[in-house]
């Protein structure tokens, strides 16, 4: 396993100079969202970038007229509209021939839920779009409420007993839509981040990155511990780091341990997780489900799970 | 210069489709589009058309569609689309945002009833709930109308002065689908008519934000600013009439449309195609001696008051007709205009035509016998009723 530290991360002569994401925004402490942005910032370095962005934590953290939080030119669309408003911009940049990168930041909000008609339709149609959702697994902007991406056992504040309900399979969704590239992403994990975040910006058609994203407001959770949260995601098996070409070949590239400890570790650190009780067993076989699945589509002949 | 025979849906997409060709050598034409009886043959049309520099995007829904319009002027590009009815409520919100976003996008509507219960005919209801945010309204009486319209919506649209949504509507099926002959201008008048699009806050290379958060007060200059634009498209369409002139040589259709209303006492209002059956009515009446005369509200927002108060003045009776009713209230059209009558005369509400019903001649010979028998203007009236 491969993981280096932030200060990894240290800008090069390579890197853009402007930040995408600058100094004095609103984020939280500890936002997924913030370090998405840090890191695409490294990937993204002199391309030409436009942000598209619906009613979401970004809009927010986009700042106050006539300032600009984003370091490139944005729009801030409808909470549904962001695929349909982006289609528009890349058509409009292919017609006069500019080299454009188009990327729509997201929350699960608007992909999951409200935005997940204009997202299907904007896939199907192969729009020349780099789609980022960062899923933090609730409705932040709002105040935290349950989305279609909510882990099952959450508290929010309209499921107060823990939701019932299991988190889509976001990325399954996108890769039936025969994508050029589907990829999740975690944010612990940078080189992986970047290489997949690079590879991304350059191929052509729709691509869809599903990053993982920390909300220590929303998951009642330790902002300084929110890369450790998604490590022991991504350990544990729980938070499954794969791509997706052209809706067939599915490439594993981060192996977990599956390790109960690391399950159990995830759950305890968040308080949302507090009342239901969960615990890493409730949770294994779903897990273990899912695994099986992407070992078979992975083409990979090794069992789900390694004992010992 | 041809003439062809088109229905106003098909000269409604055509003329969008001169306006995108002549906007080749700027950022082009992207449109978002998707059906709804009775517009879809509109959209139908401008899919069948080879655009150069363009792209039509068939999307999943009207608030997609819309939501292209959206992208593609933020990035510079001419933009159109159309849609009906229940496809126009689905796109409010975001009709509302390209208007707030001052963007330039020109939206025909085949104005149809709002549903369920499920009544694919017209009425004025679904283009007036978006009378209050700021996009242009016109309403059209017939096909050359509707397609000079268009045309000239882009032209106003994209006025640096201006820069706001124009939407022009036609009432479903008994314009929409109806063909007639049609002047259909060369692409070369059409590019001397339209400058390329020039939107000067589009997304370029420097960083900006367009629609980020706003705090009050900034939200009130901008709503004062769009309103007092607004207020100007009066002027800026009597230049734009002017040019559309010289250069098609034919005059294309006053803001408010008189008929006979100088010396008329009686003064019979309306928007769209029902203003068409009030002028062959005036003439009758007139033959029999009656000082009657029409006037037809083409241009609802902004509202030309000053011209529409002027028409008033000196009237003893007005009858304004609304196809459409603001339910609790009354006919909209009526209820905006009534202020701006001389005090004592009898400005009486009659709402016809409501999803899809035929106004006919007799109908308006009825409202206007029945105006004729009112001494106080009264609680607004169906015409069923009169």
């Amino acid at each position: 396993m491969f993981e280096p530290a932030l200060e990894g991360m240290a800008q090069t002569a390579l890197d853009r100079c402007e930040p995408l994401f600058r100094k004095g925004n609103t984020n939280c402490g500890g936002c997924g969202m913030s370090i998405t942005l840090q890191m695409l910032r490294h990937a993204v370095a002199e391309r030409p970038v436009q942000l598209i962005v619906p009613a979401s934590c970004a809009a927010v953290a986009g700042g106050t007229f006539p300032q600009s939080t984003f370091g490139v030119p944005t729009l801030m669309t409808t909470f549904a509209s962001a695929p349909a408003a982006a289609s528009g911009i890349a058509s409009v940049a292919a017609l006069n021939g500019e080299e454009l990168r188009t990327i729509i930041l997201a929350g699960d909000g608007g992909t999951f839920d409200i935005g997940f008609a204009c997202l299907s339709a904007a896939a199907e149609r192969n729009e020349d779009i780099l789609y980022i959702c960062y899923d933090n697994e609730i409705y932040g902007n709002t105040g935290g409420q349950r989305s279609s991406a909510t882990p099952a056992g959450a508290v929010t504040t309209n499921t107060p007993d823990g939701k019932l309900e299991q988190k889509k399979d976001i990325l399954a969704i996108l890769a039936a839509h025969r994508i050029p590239y589907a990829a999740s992403i975690s944010l612990a994990h940078a080189e992986d981040t970047h290489r997949k975040m690079r590879y991304a910006l350059d191929q052509k058609g729709f691509r869809f990155l599903h990053v993982l994203s920390p909300c220590p407001t929303g998951w009642k959770s330790e902002p300084a511990l929110g890369l450790e949260l998604v490590r022991l995601a991504v350990r544990s098996g729980l938070f499954p780091v794969y791509e997706i070409f052209d809706g067939k070949r599915h490439v594993v590239n981060i192996e977990p341990d599956f390790s109960d400890e690391a399950l159990n570790m995830y759950l305890s650190l968040q308080r949302r997780f507090q009342k239901s009780g969960l615990e890493a067993a409730d949770l294994r076989p779903a897990i273990d489900r899912y695994w099986q699945n992407l070992r078979a589509l992975s083409g990979r002949i090794v069992p789900a799970r390694r004992d010992g | 210069m041809t003439v062809e025979l088109l229905s106003a849906n098909h000269g409604a997409a055509l003329a969008a489709t001169l306006a995108a060709r002549a906007n080749r050598k700027g950022r082009g034409f992207c449109s978002g589009v998707y059906p709804i009886t009775p517009s879809t043959e509109c959209m139908e049309y401008l899919c069948q058309q080879k655009i150069e520099k363009g792209r039509v995007i068939r999307v999943e829904s009207e608030h997609s569609a819309m939501g292209v319009c959206i992208g593609a002027a933020s990035a510079g590009a001419r933009s159109f689309t159309a849609t009906s009815s229940n496809g126009l409520a689905y796109m409010y919100e975001n009709c509302i945002a390209a208007a707030s976003l001052r963007l330039p996008v020109v939206l025909a509507v085949a104005n149809r009833t709002m549903g369920p219960p499920w009544n694919i005919w017209a009425d004025h209801s679904d283009a007036l709930t978006l009378r209050d945010h700021g996009l242009i309204q016109f309403y059209c009486a017939d096909n050359q109308e509707l397609f000079d319209s268009v045309l000239a919506a882009f032209r106003l649209a994209e006025d640096k002065r201006v820069m706001m949504p124009v939407m022009v509507n036609m009432e479903g099926f008994i314009l929409s689908h109806t063909v007639a002959q049609t002047e259909i201008p060369d692409q070369g008048q059409v590019d001397d008519f339209l400058p390329l699009t020039d939107i000067p806050h589009r997304l370029g290379h420097t960083p900006h934000t367009l629609g980020q958060i706003e705090i009050p007060h900034q939200t009130e200059m901008h709503r004062w600013q769009h309103h007092t634009a607004m207020l100007e498209v009066p002027k800026i369409y009597g230049e734009i009439q002017s040019e559309f002139e010289a250069v098609f040589g034919r005059r294309l259709a006053d803001a408010v449309v008189a008929y006979r209303a100088e010396d008329a006492d009686t003064l019979i209002v309306s928007m769209g195609t029902i203003g068409s059956t009030a002028e062959r009515v005036v003439d009758t009446l007139r033959a029999e001696g009656h000082r009657v005369g029409a006037l037809r509200v083409r241009l609802f927002r902004p509202l030309p008051v000053e011209a529409i108060r002027s028409h008033y003045a000196g009237k003893k009776r007005i009858a304004v007709i609304d196809r459409n009713i603001s339910l609790g209230l009354g006919g909209v059209l009526w209820s905006e205009t009534r202020c701006l009558a001389d005090p004592g005369t009898v400005v009486q509400n009659y709402v016809a035509g409501l999803g899809g019903g035929d106004v006919r001649p007799e109908h308006l010979v009825a409202m206007l016998a029945n105006l004729e028998q009112r001494k106080f203007s009264g609680a607004p009236a169906m015409m069923e009723a009169v």
